[in-house]
């Protein structure tokens, strides 16, 4: 049989045998085999052992570090999952997703608290918070009923902006003047000293206990999800956003869906927010903020929106990635092994990617040593952290050893414009002005992005920014979502 | 009650309002033709803010420019509005070209990825730490110091934000209405296929577009920081939201109802910050962007968009 091309219909082939013949061609090979026998696993079956792998790391380590951020990681992936529904599945943009979840972290806050008084227990509280936090998204959703769409999105972010107003000065509401005012949410310190979470009389006060608990949540959210996207109304959700007018003329009722979806993802901030909150022990306003929409949606996009899958892996591994970010030894190692990669990945033949690689390093020690022939201090100053890569790194590249923030600064700027001008060359020129360009962003990542904490904090989010912009226009499914079909 | 205080807070209000007026002609121009929300706008009009900024410290800042004072707000006009319109095409290029065709979800998660990435990047460049134009300085003070007729007193500063964001509009509704590229501009937004069978360059209307609004919001941006002084890395976030429900109670797409409607949220502002709080100022506007797009969905000025198949 001869390559196949399946951008090429073949004259008298139906669609459907010339797609069985690309697939055919796919399982070829040792990964295609692999990759065939991974497929023909049931979904059951693979998320089982999954669950099974991540419930081993409490008795693998008792770190608890690793721990944290594995409970972190968790729910991160469960505001994923709730975000899938609402952006995923129903295609609607809901920017004050954070609000929800900081809904359920008050709540849970006001109702399991010295704060009033009031120590529900989970099994009554978490009920009680998702009901609100899903009226609360039916509420909102009803506002912009007639234009659900653009105007969610607007009225979804001023939402968020509401919610941190109040939560910030709501330490002393009265109700138009007339009733002496009362501290609802602590104002801008917050409340702290919640309980633990405590379900039928089990308190849960270690953090593997968090740990077990956020795995089963999650565990049975995606069940929960599975199930739903297998139902009327989840392929219904498909339909809508796909093409909500025609949806609307096969006589679905296209609002009252949407407005299901957004309550859905409601209901799961909520509850993932009770949890963080009894997790944290305490709810603070500046915690449910654009950063962290920002994340989330990072999460879901490069996980692949739409896919339950893609949810969870898009969350492992930016919040693993940005852990690691904050580390600088740690995210030299990231920063190179991750372009390391992508050169490996992308530049076909070896010849060329060899090339690039000899140029740069000779690129990279050349430059060195003529600004260090002209200017003795531009190479004198150490960078941070002092491994062996940092070492190496450092005989590479420049340190000036003053005005490196400065010098950084204009890197910065000239750096986009090269990334950018970059993914408009053709190719001789794409692949020569690639080591200038590498070369300038490993400047630019040892003497600003990485150089002060704020500045690694500041790098963390324009990474992820980057990162949004970056997976929209190449590969807008990620790693894991379906492709989209198009038809014409 | 206070008659004086009453007018003094129109004037705060229709300055305030012009500001906004100008960041919502940006997202309602973009929106008329791309049907895309533009998250980045807010960030551009911040960018515009620190361009200006930029100008002012390179001619030796408003204590002691070297150069005459008129030529020098000149300046710094122009600088923000050449460099937020040359981000704006850059934006438009990288960011929301290659997703033309894409759901139509896709370039409102790309705007949003861009609107993060520059207000990060300012963070990281400019430092967290507020600057302040100190237009203050200019002219030891007599800028701000009020012109009074009657119960109106109002300071040259403002007289020079009102009337140049008035002249700006002025010279957009003409452009719009009497150009051949603004008659491109309103087919376009009309029906793009349509446009595009008539021979209209539909990509250079969309990068004008893109041009004119960066362009008006780099203006906003410096008339912000004249006016208010302060210049921050999350003002574009605040200024933009606020553009934005400026855009929509106007009626999103039509240019006089962002002016219409920059006003009402600017008047809206200025006198729940007088009278009401200042704290919960951004409630009171949410609160009207909630009853607008209850009772009149498609804004003040805005026509009912009939959806064809």
């Amino acid at each position: 049989m001869s390559k196949i091309e399946p951008e090429q219909p073949r004259i008298g082939v139906d669609e459907w045998v010339a797609t069985e013949d690309v697939l055919r061609e796919r399982r070829r090979g040792v990964l295609g085999h692999l990759r065939y026998a991974f497929d023909r696993v049931p979904d059951g079956a693979r998320f089982g052992v999954f669950i099974l792998l991540v419930a081993l790391i409490p008795l693998l380590t008792s770190d608890e570090y690793i721990l944290r951020v594995a409970v972190d990681t968790l729910i991160f992936a469960l505001l994923a999952l709730g975000l899938n529904v609402v952006v995923g599945w129903a295609g609607l943009l809901d920017l004050g997703y954070v609000a929800f979840f900081g809904i359920g972290a008050y709540g849970y806050a006001l109702l399991s608290s010295d704060h009033f008084g009031i120590h529900l227990e989970a099994q009554f509280s978490v009920p009680i918070i998702v009901a609100g936090t899903a009226l609360v998204g039916f509420l909102l959703g009803l506002t912009s009923w007639r234009l659900l769409g653009d105007y969610l999105a607007i009225v979804t972010l001023f939402f968020l902006q509401a919610f941190v107003v109040v939560t910030t000065n709501g330490n002393s509401i009265s109700f138009l003047g007339l009733t002496p005012t009362t501290d609802f949410t602590g104002g801008p310190n917050g409340i702290p000293g919640l309980d633990p979470f405590t379900i039928f009389g089990l308190q849960i006060d270690t953090i593997q206990g968090y740990f077990y608990l956020g795995l089963a949540t999650m565990a049975l959210v995606v069940v929960m999800l599975y199930l739903a996207v297998r139902s009327r109304t989840g392929r219904a959700w498909h339909a809508l956003r796909e093409d909500s007018l025609a949806a609307e003329v096969m006589s679905m009722p296209v609002n009252r869906l949407k407005l299901l979806a957004f309550m859905f993802g409601a209901g799961i901030a909520g509850l993932t927010g009770s949890i963080q909150a009894a997790l944290v022990g305490g709810v603070f306003p500046g915690s449910y903020d654009v950063p962290l929409l920002i994340t989330i949606y990072a999460m879901l996009i490069l996980g692949g929106s739409g896919s339950l899958a893609g949810a969870v892996l898009g969350a492992i591994t930016i919040n693993v990635s940005l852990e690691v970010l904050r580390d600088p030894n740690h995210a030299r190692w990231l920063f190179y092994s991750v372009i390391l990669i992508t050169l490996v990945a992308k530049l076909r033949p070896w010849w060329k990617l060899a090339a690039v690689l000899g140029s740069l390093v000779g690129f990279g020690y050349a430059v060195n040593s003529i600004i260090g022939a002209l200017w003795p201090s531009a190479t004198e100053n150490e960078g941070a952290g002092g491994d062996a890569i940092a070492r190496g790194v450092q005989s590479w590249v420049i340190h000036p050893a003053q005005h490196a923030t400065e010098i950084g600064n204009y890197g910065f700027v000239a750096l986009i414009a090269l990334v950018l001008l970059l993914t408009v060359m053709k190719d001789p020129w794409q692949t020569v002005a690639l080591v200038p360009t590498l070369y300038l962003a490993a400047f630019v990542w040892e003497n600003l992005l990485m150089a002060t904490i704020e500045a690694q904090a500041a790098t963390r989010f324009i990474l992820l920014g980057a990162l949004l912009v970056v997976l929209m226009a190449v590969r807008p499914n990620g790693l894991v979502g379906q492709t989209r079909v198009e038809v014409a | 009650m206070d008659w004086e205080f009453f007018v003094q807070q129109i004037v705060n209000g229709v300055t305030l309002g012009s500001v906004y007026a100008l960041i919502a002609l940006g997202y309602t121009l973009v929106y008329g033709i791309l049907k895309l929300l533009n998250f980045a706008h807010g960030d551009v009009f911040m960018i515009g803010a620190f361009i200006g900024y930029g100008v002012l410290i390179l001619f030796g800042g408003s204590v002691s420019p070297n150069i005459p004072i008129p030529l020098l707000i000149v300046l710094m006009f122009l600088a923000a509005m050449i460099g937020c319109s040359i981000l704006g095409m850059t934006i438009e290029r990288f960011a929301y070209r290659p997703l033309r065709n894409a759901p139509r979800i896709a370039p409102l998660i790309s705007a949003l990825g861009v609107s993060f990435f520059l207000q990060n990047s300012a963070l990281l460049l400019f430092s967290p730490n507020f600057r302040s134009y100190d237009s203050f300085s200019l002219y030891e003070g007599r800028l701000f110091l009020p012109l009074s007729a009657g119960p109106l007193h109002i300071s040259p500063i403002r007289i020079l934000v009102i009337t140049s964001a008035l002249g700006l509009m002025i010279v957009l509704t003409l452009f719009v209405g009497r150009t051949q590229l603004g008659r491109a501009m309103r087919a376009t937004s009309h029906d793009r296929e349509a446009a595009t069978m008539m021979g209209i360059n539909v990509d250079r209307v969309i990068v004008v577009t893109f041009l004119i609004s960066a362009a008006l919001a780099g203006a906003a941006g410096v008339m912000s920081g004249l006016v208010f002084q302060r210049v921050f890395h999350t003002m574009g976030f605040f200024a933009g939201l606020k553009g934005f429900a400026a855009a929509v109670v106007g009626g999103i797409g039509s240019i006089p109802g962002a002016m219409v409607g920059g006003l009402v949220i600017g008047l809206a502002e200025s006198f729940s910050i007088a009278y009401v709080s200042s704290t919960f100022a951004d409630l009171i506007v949410f609160a009207i962007l909630i009853v607008v797009m209850l009772v009149r969905p498609t804004g003040l000025l805005g026509k009912a968009d009939i959806k064809k198949v």
